[in-house]
C-alpha cells in the first residue's frame, strides 16, 4: 500500500480544527473561496462548511467566456451539497477590457490575468463579508509551481496545502464531495479540453509518488532511480520544484539594517492570537 | 501518599501572558473545586510555543507578579507550569516551575532544546544544565519539559535520584497521518509507557492543544501507571481537564514485582560512561 494513503478521518479533524482555530482567533467567523468546479476548491468548500457552518462560507464561481459550462454546473453541485452561500461573478468584461489593449497576449498571460482577476474579487468579497480568503492549492501544484503567483496561490489560510493531489482525492471521498467532481479529469479550465495531466506530461499519481519520496522522505536520486523512477523524470521534477521556489516565498528584501523583516525580525503570523 | 491530579490541557494564546495567566488561574480554580491535589499545565502554558523573537517580550523573572500569583494560588493546590524565564543576567530559558504551599519548590530549565525540522528553540533560548528530583507532598518528583523526555538519560537520572513520579510538560505538534493513530501520538505513548515500565515510575504527560501558524498541538494528555499501563487519557485536539487518582499501593506493588530500580547498578553506568567520555575526548 502506498505511503501516500492517509487516515482521512484524522486529517478531516485536523483540517476542520485548523480552520476553526485560525479563523475564530482573529475575530472572524466567515470564509470566502473561489469555487472552480474542480476537486481542490470543492474539498476546501466542504471542510469550511463543516468548520464554520455553511451559512458562514461564501463560495464564488468566477467563469470566463471560454470556461467549460460544466465547471459552473459542478460548482453549483458542490455549493448545494455543502450548503454554502453561492454566487457567480463573471470575469469576461474585466479580462477582455484589458486584453483589448494587448490582443497578441499568449495563453499563459491570459491564464495568469484570469487567476489574478479572480484573486481581486475574492479579496474584495473578503472585505464585503468580513471573511478570510481560503486557499485551494494542493501540495503537488505548490511544489511544481503549477499556479499563478498572487493569483490562485494568494490566500489567508490554506487547509490543503500539505496534501498531495492523490490525498485530495482520498479526503474528498471522506467529506462527501459529489462524485462527478471527484471523478473528472483535473483541469485549469483556461481553454476547452485542457487537462492538467496532458499539460504537465505526467499523471498526478506518478508525480505524487515521486514527490512524496523526494520531499517527505528526502530520498536522493540514486535511491529514487533504484525505486524505479526514470533519471530524466527525477531531474525534471527536481528542476520544477527548484525553479518555482520563488513562488513559495515572500518577495526578497535587500538587507541594509540590523533587523530585516523575515530574516532577523521573526515572529509567527499568529503573534498575539 | 495517594493523590488526585488534574491535567489541564489548555490552548494558550501566542504571546498573551495576561490572557494565559487568567486562563490558567480559572482552570486551576476548577481543579481545586474538583478536589484535585495537583494541577499540571503544558510547556510554555503562559506564553504559547512558536515565540521566536517574542521570547524576551514574554519572559518572566521569578519575582514577577505573574509568578507571585501562581505561587499564591499554590497554597490551595500544587501547580506545575511552563513559562519563559529570564534571569538577572538576561538569559532566557524554557522553564517549568513547581509551586507548592505558597513556595516555588523546584525550577527545571529545559535541557534538550529541539533545533531541527519544525523546531528552532536553541536559536532563542538558553539550555538548562541539570536534572534534579525533588520532594513534594506526593513523594519525590522529576520534572521534564517535552524533548527532555526523548533523551533516555533524563528520566533515568531523575529515577536514580529517587523520583517515583515523572511529570512531563509538553507542546507537541501533531504530524504523521498515514496510520490508524496520529504519528506523534503513537510515538509519545510508546515513549511514556516504556519509560514508566523501565523505571517503574508513574508518568504524567500534559500536552497543549490549539493551532499556531497551521501547526496543530494534539493534546492527548495522559497518566501512565508504573506498570506501563495508560490509566487515564484526555481527548486529542480539544481542550480538556483530565482527573486521575494515583495511589501508593500501585507503586508499591510494581516496585515489589519489578525491582528494576533497586537492581540498577549506577556504578557500572558511571564507570562505563567515564570510559566512553575518556575515549571520546582522546
Amino acid at each position: 500500500m502506498s505511503r501516500l494513503n492517509i487516515n482521512t478521518k484524522l486529517v478531516r479533524r485536523m483540517l476542520v480544527g485548523f480552520l476553526q482555530d485560525e479563523i475564530w482567533k482573529v475575530g472572524a467567523k466567515k470564509a470566502v473561496l473561489g469555487l472552480s468546479g474542480g476537486i481542490d476548491s470543492a474539498l476546501v468548500c466542504h471542510l469550511a462548511a463543516e468548520a464554520l457552518g455553511p451559512e458562514n462560507v461564501h463560495a464564488i464561481c468566477m467563469p470566463y467566456k471560454t470556461s467549460n459550462p460544466e465547471s459552473e454546473a459542478h460548482a453549483r453541485l458542490v455549493a448545494e451539497a455543502s450548503g454554502v452561500q453561492f454566487s457567480v461573478v463573471g470575469i469576461t468584461p474585466m479580462v477582455d477590457a484589458y486584453f483589448d489593449q494587448f490582443p497578441d497576449a499568449n495563453n499563459m498571460r491570459r491564464g495568469n490575468k484570469m487567476a489574478r482577476e479572480r484573486m481581486t474579487i475574492l479579496f474584495d468579497h473578503s472585505a464585503l463579508y468580513g471573511g478570510l480568503v481560503l486557499g485551494t492549492s494542493n501540495k503537488t501544484e505548490l511544489l511544481l509551481g503549477y499556479g499563478t503567483l498572487y493569483g490562485d496561490m494568494a490566500s489567508a489560510l490554506n487547509p490543503i496545502g500539505d496534501l498531495y493531489k492523490t490525498q485530495v482525492w482520498q479526503l474528498s471521498e471522506e467529506v462527501g464531495v459529489p462524485k462527478p467532481v471527484i471523478e473528472k479529469k483535473p483541469s485549469a479550465d483556461l481553454w476547452a479540453g485542457q487537462t492538467d495531466e496532458e499539460e504537465l506530461g505526467f499523471t498526478y499519481r506518478e508525480v505524487d509518488e515521486l514527490l512524496y519520496r523526494m520531499v517527505d522522505q528526502r530520498a536522493d536520486t540514486d535511491e529514487l532511480v533504484a525505486a524505479g523512477f526514470k533519471q530524466e523524470f527525477v531531474s525534471s521534477i527536481y528542476g520544477k520544484v527548484q525553479n518555482s521556489h520563488f513562488k513559495r516565498r515572500l518577495p526578497v528584501i535587500a538587507k541594509v539594517s540590523g533587523r530585516t523583516i523575515d530574516r532577523d525580525f521573526r515572529y509567527s503570523r499568529d503573534w498575539g492570537k | 501518599m495517594d493523590f488526585s491530579v488534574a491535567l489541564l490541557q489548555i490552548k494558550p494564546k501566542l504571546g498573551r501572558v495576561a490572557d494565559n495567566l487568567a486562563l490558567i488561574q480559572e482552570q486551576v480554580e476548577q481543579a481545586i473545586a474538583q478536589k484535585a491535589d495537583l494541577a499540571v499545565l503544558p510547556e510554555l502554558a503562559l506564553t504559547g510555543y512558536f515565540l521566536k523573537d517574542l521570547v524576551p517580550e514574554v519572559a518572566l523573572t521569578l519575582d514577577s507578579p505573574e509568578i507571585a500569583a501562581l505561587q499564591e494560588l499554590s497554597k490551595r493546590i500544587s501547580i506545575a507550569v511552563g513559562f519563559v524565564e529570564v534571569t538577572a543576567d538576561f538569559q532566557f530559558y524554557n522553564s517549568a516551575a513547581w509551586f507548592e504551599a505558597g513556595e516555588l519548590k523546584h525550577l527545571h530549565r529545559k535541557v534538550y532544546l529541539p533545533t531541527y525540522g519544525l523546531f528552532d528553540e536553541q536559536r532563542y533560548l538558553g539550555r538548562g544544565d541539570r536534572f534534579r528530583a525533588f520532594d513534594t507532598k506526593f513523594g519525590r518528583i522529576g520534572l521534564l519539559v517535552c524533548e527532555d523526555m526523548w533523551h533516555l538519560s533524563a528520566p533515568y537520572l531523575l529515577a536514580m535520584d529517587g523520583a517515583t513520579t515523572l511529570v512531563c510538560l509538553s507542546s507537541s505538534p501533531g504530524r504523521g497521518v498515514d496510520d490508524q493513530a496520529l504519528g506523534t501520538a503513537t510515538a509519545w505513548r510508546n515513549l511514556t509507557t516504556a519509560t514508566a515500565r523501565f523505571l517503574t515510575c508513574r508518568v504524567i504527560y500534559v500536552n497543549r492543544v490549539g493551532y499556531e501558524d497551521g501547526v496543530g498541538f494534539w493534546g492527548g494528555s495522559h497518566v501512565v501507571a508504573p506498570s506501563g499501563e495508560v490509566v487515564a487519557a484526555a481527548p486529542e485536539f480539544d481542550s480538556a481537564t483530565l482527573l486521575a487518582s494515583l495511589t501508593d499501593a500501585e507503586l508499591r506493588r510494581e516496585r515489589i514485582s519489578s525491582p528494576l530500580v533497586r537492581d540498577e547498578n549506577i556504578c557500572i553506568t558511571l564507570r562505563e560512561l567515564s570510559r566512553i567520555d575518556q575515549e571520546r575526548s582522546c
